[in-house]
């Protein structure tokens, strides 16, 4: 498959959050404009736009990645799911809950990428020690909350105490 | 920032990628995990007029034991390798390695063949490849051609590859399972580029000479041949603190420099070689 400059738009076939989507995309744009622009999910954050921040995380087939480092032509045919996704589904639902309770989020800029990292966590290891909560958000800028009440939030939500707001 | 504009090409199969970059030499930049060159490309470092994209070349993924030696094709992941039972039983130390490279996201795109080709002096598998003895498999239109890892990189983010090769795969001989081995590098937080690194892999039947490499500081990994002469014997306790501060030497400009980063090789030498004790 090529694309080239005198066809400087592709179509992508690709399944969001459940649903098939079709868009005629230029090459350059990445995953989270697409979601972002085409598709008009906002929850996927665009931070720094190299791979740092972790705002604009994602899952595609399953797995965690950054959505500004791979092309929205790249996830033709791919299943991806996003916090939008997540949330409506459920599956986040006592995170957000403990999220709140501990106060996790201030600004709530990284807290999109918080809860989509957490929720993989939590797939794999469903009863976490701290020390593996910290790792799995190592690679997620938080600027506000000085990262201790993100790590409450989800050893609340993993572990069962969370308290009501 | 946005990358700019550039046509795609994403060939289904080896030879067709081959063709496209034997067509477009110099205008196009294959693209793996991405999880650098979109970095690169996205702070304009890196302006390709294509891209061709190998990720849906399936003969380039996965781990083959070949007998004496492991063949791990070029676009396997980060989290493959970790993942994978036959590293896990053949080749501990690259699995230790890359329990270091950034994180669960990034290792979930990241490639090895994409970290060999970007050849950062920094980065954790194209030193331990050099450590175990690892060869790297290029192919062309016309040839497929080994290179050994010591003749591998050959400047700061520059390889033997030439322009028309694809990086398809990298051959590592297997080690006795018994042996010992030492990996460990400075770095300011986890998941970071090291600082510094050493890593100390004895010898063996399949590899005739005790390895020792340094990362983190020149402009490549590099073998260093005072660290190799404090293997065995008294080990590192004939501290080899003069021959090392030469080895930096070669790198930094004055001698202040030099003796900044000394220290910390010093340490974590000491360290590695405790290790390899029984
Ligand atoms: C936040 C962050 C943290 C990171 N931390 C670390 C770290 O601690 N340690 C570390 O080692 N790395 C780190 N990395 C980099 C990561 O390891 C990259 O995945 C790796 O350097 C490149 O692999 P890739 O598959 O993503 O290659 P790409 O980004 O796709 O390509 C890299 C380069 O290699 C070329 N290339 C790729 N594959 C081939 C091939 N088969 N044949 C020929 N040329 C090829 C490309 O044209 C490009 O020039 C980090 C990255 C990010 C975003
Ligand atoms: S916007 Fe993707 S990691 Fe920062
Ligand atoms: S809540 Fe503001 S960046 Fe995390």
């Amino acid at each position: 498959m090529t694309v080239s400059p005198d066809e400087p738009e592709v179509v992508v076939r690709l399944t969001v959050n459940g649903a098939a989507e079709t868009r005629s995309v230029s090459p350059r744009q990445h995953l989270a404009d697409f979601l972002r622009d085409e598709l008009g999910l906002t929850g996927t954050h665009v931070g720094c736009e190299h791979g740092v921040c972790g705002a604009c995380t994602v899952l595609v087939d399953g797995d965690i990645v950054r959505s500004c480092l791979m092309l929205a032509v790249q996830a033709d045919g791919a299943v991806v799911d996003t916090v939008e996704g997540l949330s409506d589904s459920g599956e986040i639902a006592v995170l957000q809950q403990t999220f709140l309770a501990r106060n996790a989020l201030q600004c709530g800029f990284c807290t999109p990428g918080m809860l989509v990292t957490a929720a993989d966590l939590l797939r794999s290891v469903p009863e976490p020690t701290r020390e593996e909560v910290r790792e799995a958000i190592s690679a997620n800028y938080c600027r506000c909350t000085g990262y201790h009440a993100i790590v409450d939030a989800v050893m609340a939500a993993a572990h069962g105490t969370e308290q009501k707001p | 920032m946005k990358p700019t504009s550039f046509s795609y090409h994403r060939p289904g199969t080896l030879p067709e990628a081959l063709a496209l970059l034997s067509e477009y030499q110099g205008a196009a930049r294959i693209l793996a995990g991405g999880q650098s060159l979109m970095p690169l490309m996205a702070m304009r470092m890196a302006r390709p007029e294509r891209v061709i994209d190998i990720n849906r070349i399936d003969d380039l993924k996965g781990i083959r034991d070949a007998g004496d030696t492991l063949t791990i094709g070029a676009l396997t992941r980060y989290n493959d390798i970790l993942r994978s039972p036959l590293i896990a039983a053949q080749m501990p130390l690259l699995a230790e390695a890359i329990g270091h490279v950034a994180h669960h996201a990034i290792r979930n795109r990241g490639t090895i063949g994409g970290s060999l080709a970007l050849a950062d002096p920094s980065a954790e598998t194209p030193a331990t490849c050099l450590a175990l003895g690892a060869r790297i498999v290029a192919q062309s239109t016309s040839r497929e051609r080994e290179i050994a890892t010591d003749d591998f990189f050959d400047g700061l983010m520059s390889t033997a590859l030439e322009e028309h090769e694809i990086l398809v795969a990298v051959r590592i001989p297997k080690r006795p399972t018994a042996l010992p081995h030492a990996f460990i590098e400075f770095a300011r937080r986890k998941g970071d580029f090291a600082q510094a690194g050493i890593i100390l892999a004895p010898a063996h039947d399949g590899m005739p000479e005790n390895r020792a490499v340094i990362f983190g500081i020149g402009p490549t990994p590099w073998r260093s041949a005072a660290l190799e002469a404090a293997f065995g014997g008294e080990g590192f306790a004939a501290a080899p603190k003069a021959a090392l501060k030469d080895e930096l030497n070669v790198y930094f400009a004055d001698d202040e420099a030099a003796a900044f980063k000394l220290p910390i090789v010093m340490t974590l030498a000491q360290r590695a070689f405790a290790r390899l004790k029984p």
